[in-house]
């Protein structure tokens, strides 16, 4: 347990200690230490709960299964690899004057506290506080879209703050109706909200509160999933914020949003009895899915792209959750990591690419290989990954998603091949120009640290290979907790 | 079961259920800023006067601490602040037309029968009072996304969204005797930080597109053209 409170101190601590001095030249640098810091306590953390089982912390507030521990792990690591990334990026930024003394101390601030508000929400056990912090990151993100101040970034950051406010508002009635469910079988007590104490009584629920609840809470954390209709803020926000942040935006954030869909889904399941908390997931992520491959098509900005990319993965694994199979459960679970990683190598690729070209659009890119080889190649890499190639990790948990998908709804393979298909073809028709194309004269190579994206695409193709076993005895755990029963 | 029935504090209740659902109309129907501003802080003291007969007549006392934070945030901390803004923007006299207003009334009319048509099917909820309450923040909510929706002003928005906090804060207080209290501080530190964040967006706004007029943020679009 201890190692989880100095998992939670370490960022919270940086928050403070970085809104004083995130303008000193060094700032990159302490933001990277706290950033190690934490990621050794988590892995201390993830260390105690493979050798002990799952944790409770004494005042019941944190609750560790296998399921959220791994996402600590990947958590601590993409904010670290990510924080590398950081240090010189927004040094660059600051010399080409984007940004201002102010205005880094109030990045770096946010980084960790986005960073800690994530872990808390991962690790809380109480849904109240499961609530608040996905709205703290929420708040901590705002600021960093808007951070370039200019009329699309408002713009953007406004979109994001109003949409994901409303959304995340009707996250709460759904808690509050759930409270309100759990207040008639153990009325008085101080534990009704506690998720440990409803996942155990959960059978005993009422049906038709259960159900307008999950509506809400699907709905609401939806939005910060970026699930379609609700997606709008999601491409701006990347777009506009600064690329380390669209790097754990979509790396980390969205997953969150989809681990507490995916907590509720465990307590409405049991209360139910049917499967209508999975069959509406199944709708929405299809619809995401399908959406944002057609739209990857138009874009003309490489972020905005990249994230109605994300907004496809997320919906294929929103749509794995809801068939709810232990197959699909794992696929999914094993997706979550294999995105995050990718994701956010992309966006570092992607920002370097941005620094070389000095702009972010897609036409605007040309001739990676020529001018800075290491960065051409890693895009490439990168994409040829996300887009689910083998022998990459994504193949690996598609190839199960879509196993499971032909055992119990053959039919949807269609939609799903030919969204994958699509949204591969819109991918390869921008990168092409991208990296081969010819450079534009005069466009040299910029300083860049391309360790982080190379570790994460290593990682990727290690998990596409030959998943550790210590991983796939935690992941047949979390998908015995999700769904009752394991793959193995 | 007759109203008559319940006991006196309950009745107090729905009455003030009822009003605040009335400040919720008013909000959307108003156009000056100023008075927008001062409506929304009396939902919030009937928000408060809800909390504190909840806390007297169930003995929670916990919910004091509640009424207090209310009481501080919503009456006098956020309109407070929203005021200043107003003043220092220059828009006190602004009047927004609000367009089709009949039509939005009978829209918030439509969604208040929904809710009372969405709680219909809970079988835990045969007391009158809490099916009522439910129901009632339940619309609350809804017309504070419609008024985000409809309005055009920067500032309309944030009030529609605070008065969206309204509806959960009630319907937290009055149907399940308040959340527990480390959540409920929580939310409380949340809205404290979102009304300050509006606060600085609204100058950021306003220096970058030189009004508060959200229709001019339209550089974003689905499709690039």
């Amino acid at each position: 347990m201890n190692a989880l409170y100095l998992c939670l101190l370490l960022p919270l601590i940086g928050t403070l200690l970085l809104a004083l001095v995130g303008h000193w030249p060094r700032a990159g640098w302490i933001n990277t230490l706290l950033c190690m810091a934490t990621f050794i306590a988590a892995l201390q953390l993830a260390f105690n709960i493979f050798e002990q089982g799952p944790m409770l912390s004494p005042g019941k507030l944190f609750y560790i299964d296998a399921f959220n521990v791994y996402l600590i792990l990947l958590n601590a690591f993409v904010g670290l690899t990510t924080s590398i990334f950081s240090g010189p990026y927004m040094a660059h930024e600051v010399k080409i004057g984007r940004v201002d003394d102010g205005r880094m101390r109030l990045y770096h601030a946010m980084y960790q506290g986005f960073l800690f508000t994530m872990l808390l929400a991962l690790s809380t056990n109480n849904l109240g506080i499961l609530w608040v912090s996905i709205e703290g990151a929420t708040l901590a993100t705002v600021l960093l879209v808007s951070l370039y101040r200019t009329p699309e970034s408002i713009e953007a950051g406004w979109k994001y703050f109003i949409l994901c406010g409303v959304g995340i508002a009707q996250a709460l009635f759904g808690t509050v109706l759930i409270y309100f469910a759990a207040e008639r079988i153990l009325p008085g007590s101080d534990d009704t909200l506690l998720w440990s104490v409803l996942h155990e009584h959960a059978g005993q629920l009422e049906p038709a509160v259960l159900t307008i609840a999950f509506a809400f809470l699907l709905v609401g954390y939806g939005t910060k999933v970026g699930l379609v209709p609700l997606h709008n803020w999601l491409p701006d926000a990347h777009s506009e914020g600064p690329t380390p942040m669209s790097a754990i935006l979509s790396g980390l954030l969205l997953n969150i949003a989809l681990y507490a869909v995916v907590r509720f889904k465990m307590i409405v399941d049991p209360a139910l009895g049917n499967h209508l908390a999975g069959q509406m997931m199944m709708g929405f992520g299809l619809l995401s899915f399908s959406v944002a491959s057609l739209l990857l098509h138009h874009q003309r900005d490489v972020k905005r792209m990249f994230a109605y990319s994300s907004i496809e993965h997320m919906g294929l694994m929103t749509f794995a959750f809801g068939i709810g199979g232990p197959l699909a459960t794992f696929g999914a679970l094993l997706h979550m990591i294999v995105h995050s990683l990718t994701k956010s190598s992309i966006f570092v690729t992607v920002g370097h690419a941005a620094h070389v070209a000095g702009t972010q659009s897609i036409a605007g890119i040309r001739g990676l290989i020529k001018t800075q080889p290491v960065v051409g190649w890693c895009l490439l890499i990168a994409t040829v990954a996300i887009a689910g190639f083998p022998p990459f990790g994504v193949f690996t948990s598609e190839f199960l998603l879509f196993t499971a998908t032909i055992k119990s709804w053959p039919w949807l393979v269609i939609p799903l091949l030919s969204g994958l298909v699509i949204a591969f073809t819109g991918l390869f028709r921008h990168i092409q120009p991208m990296v081969f194309g010819e450079p534009p004269a005069g466009q040299v190579a910029v300083p860049a640290n391309m360790w982080p994206v190379i570790l994460h695409l290593l990682l990727v193709l290690l998990l596409g290979i030959s998943i550790p076993g210590v991983l796939v005895d935690w992941l047949n755990q979390a998908t015995i907790m999700v769904v009752g029963r394991g793959v193995l | 079961m007759g109203i008559e029935a319940l006991s006196l504090s309950e009745q107090l209740i729905l009455t003030l259920a009822a009003l605040i659902l009335f400040t919720s109309f008013l909000l959307l129907a108003q156009t000056r800023m100023v008075s927008l501003i001062h409506t929304f802080a009396w939902q919030g003291a009937l928000l408060f006067a809800a909390t504190v007969l909840m806390a007297t007549s169930s003995g929670r006392h916990h919910l004091f601490i509640s009424a207090g934070l209310t009481l501080a945030l919503k009456v006098f901390f956020i309109p407070w602040q929203l005021r200043r803004l107003v003043v220092r923007l220059d828009i006190r006299r602004e009047v927004e037309t609000v367009g089709g207003a009949s039509l939005i009334m009978i829209g918030a009319g439509a969604l208040t029968l929904f809710s009372y048509y969405v709680v219909l099917p809970i079988r835990e909820l045969s007391l009158l009072s809490t099916r009522n309450t439910i129901a009632i923040s339940l619309a609350i909510i809804l017309i504070g996304m419609l008024m985000i929706i409809t309005r055009r002003k920067a500032v309309a928005q944030v009030i529609g969204f605070m008065s969206m906090e309204n509806g959960l804060f009630f319907a937290a207080v009055v149907s399940t005797y308040g959340m527990p209290m480390v959540v409920e501080l929580g939310v409380a530190f949340d809205v404290l930080v979102a009304a300050i964040l509006f606060g600085i967006f609204f100058f950021q706004i306003r220096s970058g597109i030189g009004s508060l007029n959200v229709d001019h943020l339209n550089r974003l679009t689905e499709v690039d053209k």
